[in-house]
């Protein structure tokens, strides 16, 4: 494998027929997913065993092999085995499984019932993967392959049509014709501006100067999300063969793909993906035979997030400090050392492959009418089924949160739902039924962004979470102009002063006022848009920034300083679990002994909270009134005298 | 001696390019731990690139510290996934077990207690890794014992 040089498309139908005569449809393939998520429930062990198991229990012959491949998507309930072609999905795997998996289900095709999902609004255990909720309501053009494919095998992306796209690019297409089909298919950038692909490919086309870079932007900095992750973990060659069509359309022969540091398995699946790429002729000289060069170098980021701004990333490629530069003329005609170097973001270069293999009709008769194709979301927060899901534009947000989600866990009510990470908004109920579209959710004051969807629920505040944002842009500010640099360090001081109960009269206003001088004067699209969470939820949430300032109420109960806790001694049982689970040693009493809190140790972590058991409930927040005493003081009243 | 040299091999794997220079840091970061004043000065010698320079992009990224760091890295998840589900008060926990701040490194060099934006496994949030090992959700005996095994 990996030995022989491509050099014709005869060669590379060759190739596919022998990988594929080797696989036999007919028998088994059982997948386990080792994403990051999954790895740390212990799917890397899962796979260890379920190879021995196989070998163990002599099945060679009727399982073809057990493959580890990439993030499925549905981290909650990882680790995630999947058995083909049945597709019988296998939740939450514990080593112990291992065993009865092989000789049940493989060995004689009977299904394992406790390893099935249990949809938690039917309470129906689903044996197939595509009969999920999760997954039914998905369109999983992109992200789907995923789950076939291991990472570092070059082969199983070949099996699948992989670079077929690039042949057809090379030898069926002009750079132009390719550029063209691009154009057509409307494909904006999933990166988070939105900006057409196909405009910005042909500026760096037509723009004076040699070489030409394209780069891959796989800093996915924006917290929450993590699709650009999974996509570069579990199928780098799908983004590899996009850059190298996108090279062709636009005449470069020299590319990057910028990694995030806090990604290393994605750094290292890429860099194998490139040596198999090199070894096979996919890149490097005359590529396929055509002619046409093209190598690519990963370059690991060093944490800022700063550096996914495209100028501050080129920065960064040339070994400079990765601040951003002012943008007289983009990145797409002088970027890396002043070339024209286009830029474009994991999901977006993923998509080029199949717009060159199905059409840009294909792509263009899903979504909307400003927005095309599918996007994948991270679906993360105070929400059922977390996890990576791809679903067509257009789709609302209800759907995706209700349908796919499965909507807030443990009963609570959904306050709002953020997007776009640090630069996007928060969007409330009453816009739950807006389809996901770049131009609808820019409308409402938030954006698309890279995909990350919080969802957010009752016990989250509107104002902690402005905070929460402006402080993270404040600390990943590089500092080079004053409204960004002074600006979130002032919107940081009068958030936090609203959060801890020292807000004043005017407050919101200054915010109102900060952020416009942000918005007109900043230097990079971080300073134009870190005010945005702040002005969401003052738009959507006014009544609780004045609750804070005004009644010194947080009414989401969950800023520290206008907060306590109390232990209701009516409904406690003395049960200990809050006593044992207390990190600071400030719940007092014992078995048998009513249990109460000493405000002055209490470092309000919520633990308390979190443990007492439901059907207690006795551990209360409050705030914005005044703390009940503790139970008859001194003295601990016992509970046996309460019965 | 055995610091020039490991300088030089980190340099030398990239052919002494000046565009490599956040590269050759970041693997000497996870050689050394961190980033001692004799190794930037090494670097910019050896890489021929002026000292100033090296320092700017040492102490710009996140990812190099200046400091010496704990034989235990505590890193607490901060991205919004994890906010949501309550990583500022996981943090004020495990800061008050630990008898110290974040971005604080313990006085007999055990322990480090960091905070990172996101490690992209926002369905365990709200996440802690200790030594490369990610804890989802974990309780505060679970904490205690996670951290009575890290000598």
């Amino acid at each position: 494998m990996g030995n022989q040089r491509i050099s014709s498309v005869k060669e590379l139908e060759k190739l596919r027929k022998e990988i594929l005569s080797k696989r036999d449809p007919g028998k088994s393939v059982v997948t386990v997913c080792t994403g990051t998520a999954c790895q740390t429930y212990g799917s890397l062990e899962v796979y260890g065993k379920l190879v021995d198991e196989i070998r163990k229990q002599g099945l060679e012959g009727v399982v073809v092999e057990a493959k580890a491949t990439g993030c499925h998507g549905f981290c909650e309930q990882g680790p995630v085995v999947v058995i083909f072609p049945q597709e019988i999905c296998y939740v939450k795997v514990k080593l112990k499984d291992v065993p009865e998996i092989v000789s049940a289900t493989l060995a004689q095709g009977r299904v394992i019932e406790r390893l099935l999902y249990k949809d938690p609004v039917t309470g129906q255990r689903i044996a197939k993967d595509p009969d999920i909720p999760l997954y039914k309501n998905q369109m999983r053009i992109v992200f789907g392959n995923n789950r076939y494919i291991n990472p570092r095998e070059i082969d199983d992306y070949i099996a699948l049509g992989g670079y077929s796209a690039l042949s057809k690019s090379l030898f069926q297409m002009t750079p132009k014709q390719v550029l063209e089909e691009i154009k057509k298919s409307n494909l904006r950038g999933r990166g988070g501006g939105g900006f057409p692909t196909g405009i910005k490919w042909e500026t760096t086309r037509n723009a004076p100067g040699e070489p030409k870079y394209a780069i891959v932007n796989c800093d996915e900095g924006d917290p929450g999300a993590y699709m650009d992750r999974s996509l570069m973990e579990g199928n780098p060659h799908g983004v590899l063969e996009g850059l190298i069509i996108g090279a062709y359309a636009i005449r470069s022969h020299e590319g990057f793909i910028y990694v995030r540091q806090e990604y290393p398995i994605a750094s290292e699946n890429t860099i194998q993906a490139i040596k198999q790429a090199e070894e096979y002729g996919f890149l490097g000289e005359s590529i396929l035979g055509s002619g046409f060069d093209f190598k690519v170098t990963i370059h690991r980021g060093a944490g800022a997030f700063v550096s996914g701004e495209s100028s501050a990333l080129m920065s960064a490629i040339e070994g400079k400090v990765g601040e951003p530069k002012m943008k007289y003329i983009h990145t797409a005609v002088s970027g890396i050392k002043e070339r024209p170097s286009c830029l474009n973001n994991v999901e977006t270069w993923a998509n080029v492959p199949l717009i060159i293999n199905k059409g840009a009709e294909w792509l263009s008769s899903i979504g909307t009418d400003g927005s095309k194709g599918t996007k994948i979301f991270s679906l993360v927060g105070k929400v059922n089924n977390t996890g990576l899901v791809e679903v067509p534009m257009g789709m609302t947000l209800r759907q995706l949160i209700y349908d796919i989600g499965g909507g807030i866990p443990q009963g609570k009510k959904f306050k709002a739902v953020q997007t776009g990470g640090p630069s996007g908004g928060v969007i409330p109920e009453q816009y739950l039924d807006t389809p996901i579209d770049f131009d609808e959710l820019t409308r409402l004051g938030s954006m698309m962004g890279s995909g990350g969807t919080v969802v957010m629920d009752e016990d989250t505040c509107m104002v902690d979470t402005a905070r929460y944002f402006i402080s993270f842009c404040c600390e990943e500010s590089c500092g080079k102009c004053i409204p960004c640099r002074e600006g979130l360090r002032m919107l940081r001081e009068i958030l936090t002063d609203i959060c801890e109960g020292k807000g004043q009269e005017g407050d919101i206003e200054a915010i109102e006022d900060i952020a416009k001088v942000m918005q007109d004067a900043s230097l990079c699209a971080l300073g134009t848009t870190a005010a945005n969470p702040a002005l969401t939820t003052l738009k959507y949430f006014r009544d609780e920034y004045q609750a804070h300032i005004k009644e010194k109420r947080c009414p989401a109960k969950a800023c520290k300083a206008l907060t306590s806790y109390y232990i209701d001694p009516e409904k406690c049982t003395a049960c200990m679990i809050c006593f044992k689970n207390c990190p600071t040693e400030a719940i007092h009493g014992g078995k048998g002994i009513i249990h109460w809190i000493e405000q002055e140790k209490c470092i309000k972590c919520n633990t308390c909270f979190e443990v007492c058991p439901p059907r207690f409930s006795a551990v209360r927040r409050i705030s914005g009134e005044p703390l009940p005493p503790p139970p008859a003081p001194e003295t601990k009243v016992i509970r046996d005298k309460k019965r | 001696m055995k610091l020039s040299k490991a300088v030089k091999r980190a340099v030398g794997s990239y052919q002494k390019d000046k565009d490599m220079l956040i590269q050759i840091l970041l693997d000497l970061q996870s050689m050394f731990g961190w980033l001692p004043q004799e190794v930037l000065m090494e670097v910019s010698e050896q890489l021929e690139v002026p000292i100033t320079q090296v320092y700017q992009i040492a102490s710009y990224y996140k990812a190099f510290s200046l400091m010496p760091r704990g034989r235990h890295i505590v890193k607490v998840c901060l991205g919004t996934a994890c906010q949501v589900r309550g990583s500022p008060r996981l943090l004020d926990t495990i800061a008050a077990m630990l008898g110290m701040k974040p971005h604080e490194t313990s006085k007999n060099m055990r322990f480090t207690l960091e905070t990172v934006n996101c490690l992209g496994c926002c369905a365990m949030g709200p996440v802690v890794v200790v030594d490369s090992m990610y804890h989802s959700k974990p309780s505060t005996p679970a904490l205690r014992k996670i951290f009575e095994t890290a000598k």
